[in-house]
């Protein structure tokens, strides 16, 4: 005979009838017990709220409706941004000549005096032809656009429109198997890479967190848009009639600027699938309502803090490494000067990727900031002797097609490498702090500037095979 | 950590019960030590909460417009009418279905922590969205006042919100505030007190799931309540458990949950998400 048992209800029973139960009901109960709070919500809000000012909220809608209709929504995004690009090209290339001619005629009196004061030459040549020369580009060439692009990004940034382009861009990450807000991200990239790194804290999961990190290098920060924007004035726009010089020219930037989002989708999509495997989490977006820029707010946040902080920054760095090029084209070992010398061993493979020696040597110079890339190049052509001293930047496409043997596929190919090469070390800084680990730092140091190098590599082999030898 | 006295402005809407708010709240900063009363401060992110709490405690967190501003969980204490109260602010949420750290920190306070009371801040300018978190909350637990903060906002906006409905759809305390000035404040804290002490009975409102999903949870409540007696909120728990809540799993295997029928405890750790 059998006893029957008491039978005792304890947490497990609980558990496993909560699972029965779970297996009997239908796929989706979740959603409706998530509808069900939503229509509750919505009864009581609807029972409690009366609006008189319905207007403005009928607004935000229809604009909403608008900019991120499927498909309205991408080509108004990128109208606005050729829009931004265009109106910097054209409103940079006056100041930027002005300045710079400017700051050129400085640097001939400064050494003028310094001779005639009987000072060496080689304190006359570091301080003046070396420091101030590289300080002069800095701000020539740097500073009007930079003054233009950051008050008119803080514009979009404060009118809301931001979100929207997050919203827009949501399913394109998702498929790369990456957070939405890498969107945002991202584009605060286009200010300062080492910000966009930043602002990968509003991602929670720490898989995308990484992939938005490692990513972010492949937008171009503000620092390498002067260089993306002088390549493509003096280039690029040169090459059409002077009607469409300047759309040309802000066409191509916004070319460099899509393929950069190209690459942050493909590379993300490639570390979803092989390091950083897993799948795109959920989240909430909100969409703030259109609020006015506050003008004045803008022009301070973005002339103050963000211009003259990255135009100090650039002194910093532009400073030394003009004495440093100085110092290097003066210092000879045999017949050639030291920078001689280390352009002519990094040729074979600068020309390999459709480039030259002197612009690889620029950008190990210039690994602490983009920005001084296009200054540090100028200097070294000037300093190993190729050519003078420029004073109007509209005589340098003739100076480095003809004295530095530059071509179309040079233009183009720095124009990628610039894209994708390594982050300044104050982005890998930042991805060091944030991340905490040797590993993902290196890679996110290492990736880009291995892909720079192989895309231009393939650029350069492709068109001397297809279109001629002549690059 | 300045004991500061200060005297808040008596709120918008007059009545009689304005003399009795002329009660002086003294800020106590981080000063938590022999608390009567726990508060959680809860809600959508951007409504105020951080406002709220600097303006009782005195205390100065960072207000700040971008998702993941907030620390853990911030903790501070005021006194009032002889009560020393420790307010915590939990970040900002929009649900408490735990799809992130910030939503595992809040729930996991407001369930397990045991406050005394939850005040849910919510933008009046945006109701509806609010009220998501603000039902869920009300499953987790009946002792909540929702702060109806941003009425300056919703004025601005031809918003009008009529607070006594919301509060009898509800079953809950709603006091309409501007964090901004203070106004209010003297009355959510009147209201947090009378909810506490008693004082006000609060009948919450319940979702209403529907179906086989009803079927299922009011077959579980009982086997629930069967273990653990006493317990406030098991059809929360019930909902939670169908719903393969791995927190509450945990929560039950482990014992975790018979807590929850004691009169106290200490709130439990939370992990930092900064």
């Amino acid at each position: 005979m059998s006893i029957a048992r008491a039978t005792t209800i304890g947490p497990q029973e609980i558990l496993s009838r909560a699972d029965s139960l779970r297996a009997g009901l239908e796929e989706n109960f979740r959603d409706r017990m998530v509808e069900s709070i939503y229509r509750d919500a919505e009864r009581i809000a609807r029972q409690a709220v009366s609006r008189a000012g319905e207007r403005r909220y009928d607004l935000d809608r229809k604009i909403d409706r608008l900019v991120t209709s499927p498909i309205w929504g991408f080509p108004i995004m990128l109208l606005g941004l050729a829009l931004v690009f265009w109106v910097t090209v054209v409103g940079a290339n006056y100041p930027s000549n002005l300045i710079a001619r400017m700051l050129f005629y400085l640097e001939d009196q400064g050494g003028a005096l310094f001779e005639m004061l009987r000072a060496p030459w080689w304190l006359t040549g570091f301080i003046w032809h070396g420091v101030w020369r590289g300080l002069a580009w800095v701000f020539s060439v740097m500073l009007p656009p930079m003054a233009i692009f950051f008050p008119m990004f803080t514009i979009l940034e404060d009118l809301g429109y931001l979100p929207r382009v997050a919203f827009n861009m949501d399913w394109l990450f998702k498929k790369a198997g990456a957070h939405g807000k890498q969107s945002l991200t991202m584009s605060m990239g286009f200010g300062c890479n080492a910000a966009g790194v930043i602002s990968t804290r509003v991602i929670d999961s720490p898989r995308e967190r990484l992939i938005a990190i490692l990513t972010n290098n492949f937008v171009p920060c503000n620092g390498r848009f002067p260089t993306l924007i002088m390549l493509a004035t003096v280039f690029v726009a040169a090459s059409f009639p002077p009607i469409f010089a300047s759309v040309a020219a802000a066409g191509s930037v916004v070319g460099i600027v899509l393929i950069g989002v190209a690459f942050t989708l493909a590379v993300s999509w490639a570390l979803s699938r092989t390091l950083l495997k897993g799948e795109a989490s959920s989240f909430t977006l909100e969409l703030p309502p259109y609020r006015r820029p506050n003008i004045r707010r803008i022009l301070y946040t973005s002339l103050i803090d963000r211009t003259l902080f990255v135009l100090h920054r650039a002194v910093v760095m532009a400073a030394p490494a003009g004495g440093a090029i100085w110092l290097m084209a003066n210092l000879s070992i045999g017949d050639r000067s030291l920078a001689g010398w280390t352009a002519w061993v990094l040729n074979p493979l600068g020309h390999a990727i459709g480039l030259d020696g002197v612009i690889l040597l620029a950008y190990i110079i210039a690994i602490p900031a983009n920005e001084i890339v296009v200054p540090t190049i100028l200097m070294t052509y000037a300093s190993s002797g190729m050519m003078m001293g420029v004073s109007d930047l509209s005589q340098l496409k003739a100076l480095l097609v003809g004295a530095g043997g530059w071509t179309m596929l040079t233009a183009v190919n720095l124009m990628l490498f610039s894209l994708l090469h390594n982050p300044c070390s104050t982005t890998i800084w930042t991805m060091w702090k944030e991340t905490r680990s040797k590993k993902w730092t290196a890679l996110g140091a290492l990736m880009p500037l291995v892909i720079a190098f192989a895309v231009t590599f393939v650029v350069a082999q492709a068109a001397r095979l297809f279109l001629g030898a002549r690059f | 950590m300045a004991n500061k006295h200060i005297v808040i402005p008596p709120m918008l809407h007059g009545g009689s019960a304005c003399q009795a708010c002329h009660a002086n709240l003294r800020q106590l900063g981080i000063d938590v030590t022999d608390w009567d009363y726990v508060v959680a401060l809860a809600g959508n992110p951007n409504t105020g909460k951080s406002t709220v709490f600097n303006a009782l405690t005195g205390l100065k967190q960072h207000v700040g417009n971008w998702p993941g501003k907030t620390v853990a969980r911030a903790e501070g204490g005021f006194e009032l009418g002889g009560k020393r109260y420790k307010l915590v602010d939990l970040p900002g949420t929009y649900s408490l279905l735990s799809a992130s750290v910030d939503e595992e920190i809040a729930r996991d306070f407001i369930l397990f922590g045991k406050p005394d009371c939850t005040i849910v801040v919510v933008d009046a300018t945006v109701l509806e969205r609010n009220l998501n978190l603000v039902l869920q909350v009300l499953e987790i637990t009946d002792r909540v006042v929702v702060c109806l903060n941003l009425m300056d906002e919703a004025k601005r906006k031809g918003i009008q919100v009529d607070h006594h409905r919301l509060s009898s759809d509800l079953g809950v305390s709603v006091v309409p505030t501007v964090a901004r000035t203070g106004e209010g404040l003297s009355h959510l804290m009147r209201a947090v007190s009378d909810t506490i002490e008693g004082h006000f009975k609060t009948h919450p409102h319940r979702i209403n799931t529907g179906g086989p999903l009803q079927k299922a949870v009011e077959e579980l409540i009982p086997l629930i309540e069967g273990v653990f007696p006493g317990l406030p909120n098991a059809r929360w728990i019930a909902l939670r458990l169908l719903d393969g809540d791995m927190r509450l799993r945990r929560a039950l295997e482990s014992g975790e949950l018979a807590l929850l029928t004691d009169a106290s405890s200490q709130p439990s750790h939370a992990a930092s998400c900064h």
